[in-house]
């Protein structure tokens, strides 16, 4: 934060926000993530029918703009008679759930891992960029279909898979930041009053640290959205009957060129929640620190 | 230089050898061969006959000595599900995907290179803008999901392409925008900020000063430093696309190695399933190799560094 800023009362949270709030992208992607929040937490109360009740007499009932349709079924029905909107609206739960929670795990064990190895060097430093290299060898689709499909899918092992795989971005980042931090004066004087390895790292490492992992967390949390879906579309994610998008188009697919809008629909879904969540992510690294663009 | 390639080419073993170790560990802790071959609904004495039967029974560090052995051999091991020689299998199938994988890496090449410059010659301006926008448009857009709004478009709108088999080069137009689609943002952003760096810097102040202007100079004198670390990212991304072609090649019906390994995934082939997690890896590796090695030859500050 420039002194200009500080010398005129302006806190780095407040000259911060300001940037925030003059950040175009960043004000689109808050906005379209906050309603598609909002959708997902008060699905019980704002879907019109239940999500998993099927009426075969109203099977593929088109969407209400389409001359067939009707209003009692905005986006129509599927091949089992359930209300598209309504198991949109609970789907977005999944998507939420498996993004946050894939990435919480993935930020768990990267940044651990970047944190030793930045602030201490040396053999673990070696360790950690060995484990680095291996997982990034792996062809980490083709891995986290394996295991979720072997141990039996489900929404929570589709979260610990996807999370156990993605790390790398924390680790690196984290690693090179803690490595400049290590080195500034701060951490010197701290190290000088008698402050414990542990010390430093909880209160001079990681709060310096906080502005690059909530980035990282951010564009994370879409990329493990975009994983679930995949899974979930080739058959080895989240198991039917949940509503995951990504399970809703691959039931879509089969009728697609005559009902295309069960493939479109949840797409858009998916579209709109991750671009939300990239950039919110960008902006968020445009905001605090934006010595990082590009 | 020798011995930096000595070097990477020792670190490149020992990774593949973790690799391997790993993945047979995780898929032989996920799942239970003796399950998948005797089938699922099959009696408990069934599957313990062969589990005997096959060495299940015996721990893993053995079982994946044998395996190892097998591979330094050449001998790949036996499929499950097809009962075949798993080099048999990956040698009928990897046409496709390698087919595939390089058709898909010129659409990226296409694509993202010529953006990166046109939005690197002016920051900041309508094209930059545009070019980065597209990129986080690019980055938020399932695969799969473009792959089957492509089929749509193309198999009732405009029947130019085919949308689904791996006949003729036509097959395989959409499946590689596809495919190739998802490594443009990285690549184009590379490519930009690759060449405002380079156009910042002081020997294009004197290309300038001499006289050489607009696309002479991109391309006679920053576009070839530029690319540099390009070609680095487009090998890793064809690693990528080796391996991560499953999506792909499902939705278009390609009889490539990512069908292969999806059909092994859904019948717990796991001696199948190994030696493509393997393979995949193998290839990762040996092209970061040839990927160090060529930018240590191309820049000594690296191999001596």
């Amino acid at each position: 934060m420039p002194v200009e800023s500080s010398a005129a009362g302006i806190t780095p949270w407040r000259a911060a926000r300001r940037r925030m709030l003059r950040h175009q992208g960043f004000l689109i992607g808050v906005a379209l993530l906050l309603a598609i929040a909002a959708m997902a937490l008060a699905a019980p109360w704002l879907a019109p029918h239940d999500p998993y009740a099927q009426d075969l007499a109203n099977r593929l009932v088109p969407p209400a703009w389409d001359a067939k349709g009707s209003w009692e079924h905005v986006f129509g029905t599927d091949h089992l008679g359930r209300d598209y909107l309504s198991r949109l609206m609970y789907g977005a739960r999944i998507s939420l759930l498996v993004g946050l929670g894939a990435a919480s795990i993935g930020c768990v064990i990267g940044v651990t891992l970047g944190v030793a190895a930045g602030y201490f060097g040396g053999r673990i430093d070696q360790v950690v960029s060995y484990l680095l290299t291996c997982q990034l060898a792996l062809p980490g689709l083709l891995l986290a279909m394996s295991l979720v499909f072997l141990i039996g899918p489900s929404v929570a092992v589709v979260i610990g898979i996807i999370g156990v795989l993605h790390w790398t971005y924390f680790l690196v980042v984290t690693r090179t930041v803690t490595m400049q931090i290590r080195e500034l004066d701060y951490v010197t004087a701290a190290r000088a009053l008698g402050a414990t390895r542990w010390q430093v790292i909880s209160h001079e490492v990681l709060p310096n640290l906080a502005n690059q992992i909530i980035v990282i967390f951010t564009l994370e949390v879409g990329v493990a959205i975009i994983a679930e879906a995949s899974l979930s579309f080739l058959g080895v994610g989240v198991p039917a009957p949940n509503p995951s998008w990504g399970l809703l188009i691959a039931e879509g697919k089969n009728s697609m060129f005559f009902r295309p809008w069960l493939v479109v629909v949840p797409g858009l879904f998916l579209f709109a929640l991750v671009i939300a969540i990239n950039l919110m992510g960008d902006g968020l690294r445009d905001v605090t620190a934006p010595e990082n663009r590009n | 230089m020798l011995r930096y390639a000595l070097k990477r080419g020792l670190m490149a073993v020992l990774v593949a050898i973790t690799v391997s170790v790993a993945t047979f560990f995780l898929l032989d802790s996920a799942g239970d061969p003796a399950v998948a071959i005797a089938g699922p609904d099959a009696p408990r004495e069934t599957i313990e006959q062969v589990r005997r039967q096959y060495g299940f029974d015996r721990p893993w560090p053995v079982r994946y000595t044998e395996w190892a052995a097998g591979v330094a051999r050449g001998d790949l091991g036996q499929s499950f599900l097809r009962r075949q020689p798993v080099a048999e299998l990956i040698a009928t199938y990897a046409p496709v995907t390698i087919k595939l994988a390089f058709s898909a890496l010129l659409v990226t090449i296409l694509i993202a290179v010529p953006l990166g410059v046109a939005a690197a010659l002016k920051p900041n301006s309508g094209v930059d803008r545009l070019a980065l926008s597209a990129a986080v448009a690019a980055q938020a857009l399932p695969s799969f999901w473009l792959g089957l709004v492509l089929i749509v478009v193309f198999a009732v709108t405009f029947p130019i392409f085919p949308v689904s088999g791996d006949d003729t080069w036509k097959h395989f137009v959409l499946p590689a925008l596809v495919l190739g689609t998802t490594s443009v943002p990285a690549v184009m952003r590379l490519t930009r900020t690759g060449l405002l760096d380079v156009m910042a810097s002081d020997y294009i102040r004197t290309a300038r000063a001499k006289g050489f202007m607009g696309l002479q100079l991109i391309l006679r004198h920053a576009l070839r430093n530029a690319l540099l670390p390009v070609v680095g990212v487009l090998a890793v991304q064809l690693g990528h696309k080796l391996g991560g072609s499953v999506i792909t090649e499902s939705v278009f019906a390609l009889n490539g190695l990512g069908r292969l390994s999806l059909e092994a995934i859904v019948g717990s082939d796991i001696p199948t399933l190994q030696m493509l997690v393997f393979v995949f890896a193998l290839t990762f590796v040996a092209l970061t190799f040839l990927v160090d090695v060529l930018n240590a030859w191309l820049d000594p500050r690296i191999r001596l560094g």
